[in-house]
């Protein structure tokens, strides 16, 4: 039933997986994070991700500022935009009850989600950029320049998110508040601060992605859905709140998706991430590559 | 009643319950004590289904139970209490209560009644208020309430006197009595010695997961073994006033 | 009979309704009498799909976030049935809430059975809900992305009528009758054994209550109940496809009613849907009489915030707070709230 393919076609389409591995990845991190930390389900991360999509599309249209570059104020400003929204909403909303916060960030998806359907309404936009189609020719495959960017800053971010929770004192302390949390707040860590840290953290990475995707994928009022449905099934993948399990399911989902798309066609092709995400729920839901971060 | 045959329970390096066996007479009530981190919680989630011993069997009535669901042991007749209480927030006193009564009770009525009087046996008034705006001591006798009223031949209490004042103990250690007196056979992990000397027959004494001691309450207090393994905890103090006061 | 009392007095009230219709166009609240019904046959099924959510999800806390699988399924098998099959419509009802039960059953056998809870059950359900869309979306049997168009042919037999009128008492039977069951349901014994498990698991083994069965049971009822409603909206509309039926938009009003409304009471399903739709509805009349133009979203936005605003201030839902008035309580009107 499967057709076969050369081998040349199959590495593409395995190469191709990797670079949108990455950017799920990236998506996947601060979902993590936030579970890591909070043991809670952001719901409202795919809303930020398109959020930060059309942030992109209005600096570039508006300021003509270029997609890499909108990295440098859009990731600052989402920091802000997360940091508020888990202390002035999420966090007074729910009074930090595990259910109430699950179902604030729906309420908080919901809102934001449908704001953005209210002003830009539901057609679909995309950049128009003299490197949108430049390929990178590596003599046996052809890659896509923006998506081969995309996955070289996704790594980065990821060694430098990596890097404040292993390096930094604030990072330590996500690190105490996400292992213990009554014992972290006796010694005098300020634990709703850094909830909400964690909660920017997360909406910077999803700046980070927002600009990565722009060059070379679309932006509608939904289109954040997609890619959260793939990242929770990154997350549950790697095991929930471990970041290089992130890393390693995003880029496996990727490959997996690119493969179920060369043989099982554009429709179908998506299912194949979903019943992933559904055994590994029933069967291995501590993730398959175990390790906590 | 109870037949505990060499049970041993791990966790990972941790040995909570080494190579215990004892037996419970139907009709008495039977005392465990033993130091904070013996193992005797541990030793009745094993009993009651709620965890499964690495070595060891359990027998109730003779047949071996080892590893049975806790709500199948519900219904052949064995009920626990929880050392930190687990009432239903949510509901009322009666509702909790009924919730153990219809076990037996299908119908709504009887198990409304069943409840009722049963509250009534353990000393609960004010039935339709939450649970959840219970004192300590009110906490303490709806666990109670609740275990007895799934009508149970065994009953399992996990120091339901911790956190009374005295004067709370005194009111509630002859609702025990009662319990027995009615024909469910007790075992009991209990801090409170006043409460042991003057309920318990037999006493089995466990520290470090092992079983040191049984016997008497006059028998075991007075054991050097016993008295050593409170030692360390300042426990020793207590033991005496206790048996002066027994 | 007392506990019925109060909800035979509210569903006397509700088929009452018609009677109000003149009065209502008149006052100018809504165009006609039709868009009145459709409004309300609307609420209805959405309280219907609510219903079924609240079951599991109200009195055992078992939070789904993907029951568009039953009430796609109900959808769909009343659909499919009828234009493939040339099963009648009112043969072809029980069956659907059949399928979706099974459906219910058997996801809830999976994810029960794998001990999920909180976030990782609704995820589970979420991802079912999405694997059905898809599949849907892909097959020949449900008409692949066209969707499946149900034939109009209006006639008792086919379930299709004239005047919304008699739609309107269809579906308010069907709410009607499982306000009753859910009451009933409140003073049995699977009921209490049902709020157990939610509000402690393992307090609910140790006192004889078999967990597993009683969530199976709730999920198998709450999925049968939504599939209804995913019937009723294709007899209704007589056209469905992959993201009307298995769309998240279902699973959201499902839950969102019932949290609005107060989760865990018999009447909240129906007071969150009234006030989600109705101030949806009141929203996006509001906003075209500004803009002179309809603006899209605004009723979802509007469901959003009523969502946050209730778990902050009212966490027990809107019924929580008509509670505190003293002459809803004396008069028992919402009743008791259910095992809370
Ligand atoms: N589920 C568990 N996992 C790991 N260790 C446990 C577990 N339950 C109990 N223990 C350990 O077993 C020992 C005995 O505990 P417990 O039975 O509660 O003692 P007691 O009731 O006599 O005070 C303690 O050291 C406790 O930390
Ligand atoms: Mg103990």
């Amino acid at each position: 039933m499967f057709r076969s393919y050369p081998p040349q076609i199959v590495l593409e389409a395995v190469l191709n997986g990797l670079l949108t591995g990455a950017v799920y990845a990236l998506v996947a991190l601060g979902l993590t994070l936030v579970y890591g930390v909070l043991h809670i389900i952001n719901f409202a991360h795919g809303a930020m991700l398109t959020l930060a999509m059309f942030a992109v599309l209005v600096v570039h249209l508006g300021l003509g500022l270029d997609p890499y570059l909108a990295i440098l104020p859009l990731t600052p400003l989402f920091f802000g935009i997360g940091y508020a929204m888990q202390r002035f909403v999420i966090s007074p909303a729910s009074r930090n009850d595990d259910g109430a916060i699950l179902l604030v960030t729906l309420g908080l998806s919901i809102v934001l989600e449908n704001l953005l359907l209210a002003i830009f309404r539901s057609d679909t936009r995309s950049l128009t950029l003299d490197y949108s189609f430049s390929v990178v020719d590596l003599g046996f495959a052809l890659l896509s320049l923006p998506r081969v960017i995309g996955f070289g800053v996704a790594i980065l971010v990821a060694a430098a998110l990596w890097a404040i929770l292993a390096l930094t004192d604030t990072g330590k302390a996500i690190r105490a508040v996400a292992r213990e949390k009554l014992g972290a707040s006796l010694v005098g860590i300020d634990v709703n601060h850094i909830y909400a840290v964690t909660f920017g953290l997360g909406a910077a990475t999803l700046a980070v992605a927002a600009c990565l995707l722009m060059p070379s994928f679309y932006v509608n009022p939904r289109v954040g859905n997609a890619f959260v449905l793939v990242a929770f099934t990154v997350v549950v993948l790697g095991g929930m709140g471990s970041i290089p399990g992130a890393l390693v399911g995003g880029l496996f989902i990727g490959v997996v998706e690119s493969l179920c798309g060369l043989y099982l066609g554009e429709s179908l092709g998506q299912i194949g991430i979903f019943l992933i995400f559904i055994l590994v729920l029933l069967f291995r839901p501590t993730g398959l590559f175990g390790a906590k971060a | 009643m109870l037949d505990v045959r060499s049970v041993t329970k791990r966790f990972g390096g941790l040995v909570a319950v080494s190579d215990v066996s004892l037996t419970v007479p139907e009709g008495s009530i039977t005392g465990l004590i033993g130091p904070n981190g013996a193992g005797k919680t541990t030793l009745f989630t094993l009993i009651s289904g709620f965890q499964v011993p690495t070595a060891g069997e359990v027998l109730f009535r003779g047949e071996d139970i080892t590893g049975r669901a806790p709500e199948r042991l519900a219904v052949m007749g064995i009920a626990r209490t929880f050392q930190i209480v687990q009432p239903f927030a949510g509901l009322s006193v009666a509702e909790n209560i009924a919730v153990g009564a219809y076990l037996r009770h299908a119908g709504r009525a009887e198990a409304m009644a069943r409840a009722e009087a049963v509250a009534a046996m353990v000393g609960l008034a004010d039935l339709d208020r939450p649970a959840s705006s219970l004192t300590v001591a009110g906490r303490k006798r709806l666990e109670l309430a609740r275990a007895l009223a799934t009508e149970p031949q065994l009953l399992l209490l996990d120091e339901v006197l911790a956190g009374l004042n005295p004067s709370e103990i005194r009111d509630i250690i002859p609702v025990i009595r009662a319990i027995r007196d009615a024909g469910v056979t007790i075992l009991m992990i209990e801090h409170v010695m006043q409460a042991v000397m003057s309920l318990c027959e037999h006493v089995h004494v466990l520290a470090n997961g092992r079983l040191i001691a049984a016997g008497t309450p006059a028998e075991v207090v007075g054991n050097p073994a016993v008295v050593e393994a409170y030692l360390g905890h300042g426990a020793a103090g207590r033991l005496q006033k206790g048996a002066a006061n027994g | 009979m007392k506990a019925y009392r109060s909800l035979l007095v509210v569903i006397a009230a509700l088929a009452a309704l018609p009677l109000a219709v003149p009065l209502l166009v008149g006052a100018g609240l809504f165009a006609g009498p039709n868009t009145f019904y459709n409004l309300m046959i609307f609420i209805l099924i959405i309280t219907l799909a609510a219903q079924g959510w609240n079951i599991a999800g109200g009195y055992g806390g078992q939070f789904s976030f993907g029951h568009a699988a039953f009430f796609g399924t109900g959808a769909y098998v009343q659909a499919v049935l009828q234009t493939r099959y040339g099963v009648n419509a009112w043969v072809a009802l029980p069956l659907a809430a059949l399928l979706g039960g099974l459906v219910g059953a058997a996801i809830g056998t999976l994810a029960f059975r794998a001990r999920l809870r909180g976030s990782y059950f609704a995820l589970v359900t979420l991802a079912f809900a999405e694997v059905f869309r898809i599949l849907a979306n892909a097959t020949p049997i449900t008409g692949g992305a066209a969707g499946t168009l149900v034939p109009l042919k209006i006639g008792l037999g086919q379930m299709q009528f004239a005047s919304s009128t008699t739609f309107f008492y269809l579906a308010l039977t069907f709410v009607a009758a499982v306000l009753l069951l859910n009451r009933a349901l409140e003073r049995s014994r699977f009921g209490a054994w049902l709020v157990a498990v939610r509000e402690n698991e393992d307090a609910a083994r140790a006192l004889g209550v078999d967990t597993l069965k009683v969530k199976l049971k709730a999920i198998t009822l709450s999925a049968a109940i939504t599939a209804v409603a995913g019937a009723l909206y294709t007899q209704k509309f007589l056209y469905i496809d992959a993201n009307i039926a298995y769309g998240a938009w279902i699973s959201v009003e499902a839950l969102l009613a019932p949290i609005v409304g107060g989760i865990g009471t018999v009447l909240g399903p129906f007071i969150g849907a009234v006030a989600l739709i109705g101030l949806g509805e009141a929203a996006k009349t509001a906003i075209h009489a500004v803009f002179g133009s309809a603006v899209p979203g605004v009723d979802l936005v509007v469901y959003g915030v009523l969502l946050i605003v209730v778990i902050a201030f009212a966490p027990r839902g809107l019924l929580g707070l008509f509670g505190k008035f003293d002459l809803f309580a004396r008069f028992g009107i919402f009743g008791k709230r259910g095992g809370r």
